[in-house]
């Protein structure tokens, strides 16, 4: 398979500062989402669905979380003996820390140098969908382009730092701009390239030559001018995660049974790590309707609009509506929670009420007890 | 070379389960789904995980595709470990000619080599159809406290049913002085378990004995046990108190699933401390529609809910449609019950779709004759046309054609 020439490389960590109160205690490939899932699930599955074999997760701080997640890399299929799954912490220039791609990629010089791989997909773990990047691949061969930057054609989403494709019929992209306000309709890049291992290597070299520090100015727009770069258009459904509102609008995007349909593409399934829970138990007088929920859960109460994730106990009189509640969250008895995000192993008591709204969810960190 | 093992695990696998009819065709009785993500075994497997068995050897013979397919590496059960861990052991040829499993003692000798090579004190037997959460490890304390060549687990029965089972009757210390198969006038209440515990030592020998007994039939409750009593072996009951059930028929099959939609469910699969480990489907989690109604049910991974649930266990990858009922019932993975279509007392096994309207199953109290009623199965993939009827107690195998209204 052609996909076996691709060597997956994953930045774990980019994006962190877009949803603090839940990367503050995590990297953003280990948010979780949708249920069963963390964010990294998603490119990583792609990845592997691709053929890919040979995965480097790039990580920089808070990361014990994620390789708790990734253990050896068995749930995907990438514990081998050959290739696999590669953590790679951060490494080299003394005590100092990546402070941006480039320098991250300059930090994987060595894993790089020992692939045998011809190509690289770059991607972050900030997109929920599900992508065939073998499709990518053949589009990249097809142009013969240096970069090909996958995109999305519709209304630009709240991200913090938009890149915008210019691209003429063939989709030959021929101006990068940064920056687009939210809703206007544009061709966004969804941030994963695709480009030859050699080229990568040696435009990182360059770049760190030249105390080029910024990924999309210093090689994507200065690329624009000096190399090919194509764009491969994904029709599929997308979701960006770039702030705890847009986190909380994904997740309820999974209650469309297109987009349910589309995300977990039973060809294509999403591995995640397992748990052994048991299936979940509806009592006597739940009432659930719309939502989405893992196993594990023991519902007596009422659950409209809501995801839950595994572990989740919803007690007798409790009525929960347009919630996400995260692992092992225990709510009590005749308590409210409308428009609210909990983290993990959250307690709510009996009777107690947070309505939230819309545009403004309450957050609830990790472990707290309300 | 193999390090030494004290104890293994010997899982009878190999029988055909006839009882479940439809729902072994094809499968093997121990690969048949239960409780909505396991599969039956599940259970002794998880027991020996969490007893700190980790050798087991599963014995199979019919139908082995599924089961084999399911064991796998034994990941799922932490059994993929480097000396230990699970092993498939199917009947096979030798130079002096290849032999089925001619019964449970049989299967057992013939893979006198495979127990062998871990040098074993104790050999567990296991059957491979019942529910039940179980410590060998403390049965295992017991049979060598006791200095026993053989421990029993034996159930307390009631004593109006101890008639059904193989009756172990005791001296006051536990020892065994009688074994009496479905006793009309039963001596004791305590049933035997179909788990037993051997002195490898021990059960070498009489196996070897058995085999060479032209007039043995070859089984463990029929030939080994009496013969080890009967030339005076020590042997014991080890009392188990907790939930226990064969699910070797389609009536117990399904009490035994309902049996964990009681809210003070005694099996409870929750435990974290006592996981029953599973093969997990790679599915999204469920979706309840905004028709749906789910009131006292088990539902997993991968299923849509658009109907009415109401006491039922619905596997991975199950869909309900808008305005279909689901009463008391069993829907296997897969399986898929359409729209205004009823279910109820049934078991839907894996892939079977029930078609709009159609009715399958029926409550005990809508019978004219209550002796009539039993529980409907659905077999694997089987398709029941539109406005379809099943009755109670049906065993469909063959599709079923639409009814035009």
């Amino acid at each position: 398979m052609r996909g076996n020439n691709v060597v997956g490389i994953i930045f774990s960590n980019m994006h962190d500062d877009t949803m603090q109160q839940v990367t503050n205690i995590r990297t953003f490939g280990s948010v979780p989402f949708g249920g069963r899932y963390r964010t990294i699930d998603f490119p990583l599955s792609n990845m592997v669905n691709s053929g890919v074999n040979k995965v480097g997760v790039i990580t920089k701080s808070n990361y014990q979380s994620l390789m708790d997640h990734l253990g050896s890399g068995k749930a995907w299929d990438l514990s081998r003996k050959s290739e696999g799954l590669f953590i790679l912490p951060p490494f080299g220039n003394g005590n100092q820390m990546y402070s941006n791609r480039i320098e991250a990629l300059d930090g994987i010089t060595s894993f790089l140098r020992n692939c045998n791989e011809e190509y690289v997909i770059l991607s972050d773990c900030d997109m929920i969908c599900n992508i065939d990047f073998k499709k990518v691949l053949d589009a990249h061969l097809d142009t013969n382009a240096d970069i090909t930057i996958v995109y999305k054609n519709g209304e630009m989403p709240d991200l913090g730092e938009p890149v915008v494709l210019e691209l003429n019929s063939q989709d030959k992209v021929t101006d990068i701009v940064v920056g687009a306000k939210k809703g206007e309709k544009v061709s966004w890049s969804m941030g994963y390239y695709v480009m030859k291992k050699a080229f990568l290597q040696q435009t990182i070299a360059e770049a760190v030559s030249r105390n080029r520090s910024n990924f999309v100015r210093d090689i994507l727009q200065r690329g624009v001018l000096e190399n090919k770069i194509y764009g491969y258009r994904f029709e599929g459904y997308v979701g960006a995660l770039d702030s705890v509102q847009s986190f909380f609008r994904v997740n309820m995007d999974l209650m469309k049974w297109d987009v349910l349909r589309d995300l977990f593409n039973p060809m294509r399934p999403i591995y995640t790590k397992e748990r052994d829970e048991m299936p979940t138990r509806y009592g006597l007088g739940s009432v659930v309707t719309n939502s989405l929920i893992a196993d594990g859960c023991v519902i007596e109460g009422e659950v409209k609009n809501c995801v839950l994730f595994r572990g989740v106990h919803v007690g007798k009189g409790s009525k929960l509506s347009n919630c996400i509640i995260m692992q092992d969250t225990v709510i009590g008895d005749n308590t409210v929670l409308d428009y609210l995000i909990s983290d993990k192993d959250v307690t709510f008591s009996d009777g107690k009420a947070m309505i939230g709204t819309e545009s403004y969810p309450i957050y609830v960190s990790k472990g707290s007890v309300v | 070379m193999y390090p030494k093992q004290e104890c293994i695990a010997m899982l009878l696998a190999g029988g055909q389960g006839s009882r479940l009819y439809a729902l072994t065709k094809r499968i093997a009785k121990p690969a048949v789904p239960f409780g909505g993500k396991y599969r039956i075994i599940d259970f002794p497997l998880s027991n020996c995980v969490n007893s700190g068995i980790d050798t087991v050897g599963v014995l199979t013979q019919y139908q082995p595709l599924v089961l084999n397919d399911y064991l796998g590496n034994g990941q799922p059960w932490d059994l993929d470990t480097m000396y230990g861990g699970v092993h498939a052991l199917p009947p096979y040829q030798g130079t002096h000619g290849a032999d089925w499993y001619k019964g449970t003692a049989n299967a057992i000798y013939q893979n006198i080599p495979f127990i062998e090579r871990y040098n074993p004190d104790y050999v567990v037997i296991l059957s491979g159809d019942h529910i039940y959460k179980m410590d060998y490890s403390e049965m295992l304390a017991f049979h060598k406290s006791h200095k026993a060549a053989c421990t029993i687990a034996a159930y307390q029965v009631p004593m109006e049913e101890a008639s059904r089972f193989g009756i172990l009757n005791c001296n006051e210390d536990g020892t065994i002085y009688e074994f009496d198969e479905k006793p009309k006038v039963p001596k004791s209440n305590n049933a035997s378990m179909g788990i037993y515990i051997f002195s490898w030592e021990k059960l070498r020998k009489y196996l070897e004995m058995d085999e060479a007994n032209p007039d043995s039939s070859n089984d463990f409750g029929k030939d080994v046990l009496p013969a080890m009593l009967n030339a005076g072996e020590k042997m014991v009951a080890w009392k188990f108190e907790g939930y226990w059930k064969d699910v070797g028929t389609i009536d117990s099959l399904w009490e035994a699933n309902m049996d964990l939609l009681d809210p003070n469910d005694p099996l409870d699969m929750s435990d974290p401390s006592w996981r029953i480990f599973t093969r997990n489907p790679v599915m999204p989690p469920h979706y309840v529609g905004k028709n749906a109604d789910c009131q006292n049910s088990l539902v997993t991974e991968g299923c849509m809910v658009n109907g009415k649930l109401e006491f039922s266990i619905l596997f991975e990858g199950v869909q309900v449609e808008t305005g279909a009922q689901v009463t008391e019932s069993i829907i296997m993975p897969g399986a898929k019950i359409m729209e205004g279509a009823k279910v109820q007392f049934a078991i839907v096994a894996e892939n079977a779709v029930i078609g709009p309207g159609a009715v399958v199953g029926q409550r005990p109290e809508d019978m004219e004759n209550r002796d009539d009623w039993g529980i409907a199965v659905i077999g694997g993939g089987v398709k029941v046309g539109a406005n379809a009827v099943v009755k109670a107690k049906a065993m469909v195998e063959e599709d079923i054609p639409e009814v035009t209204k």
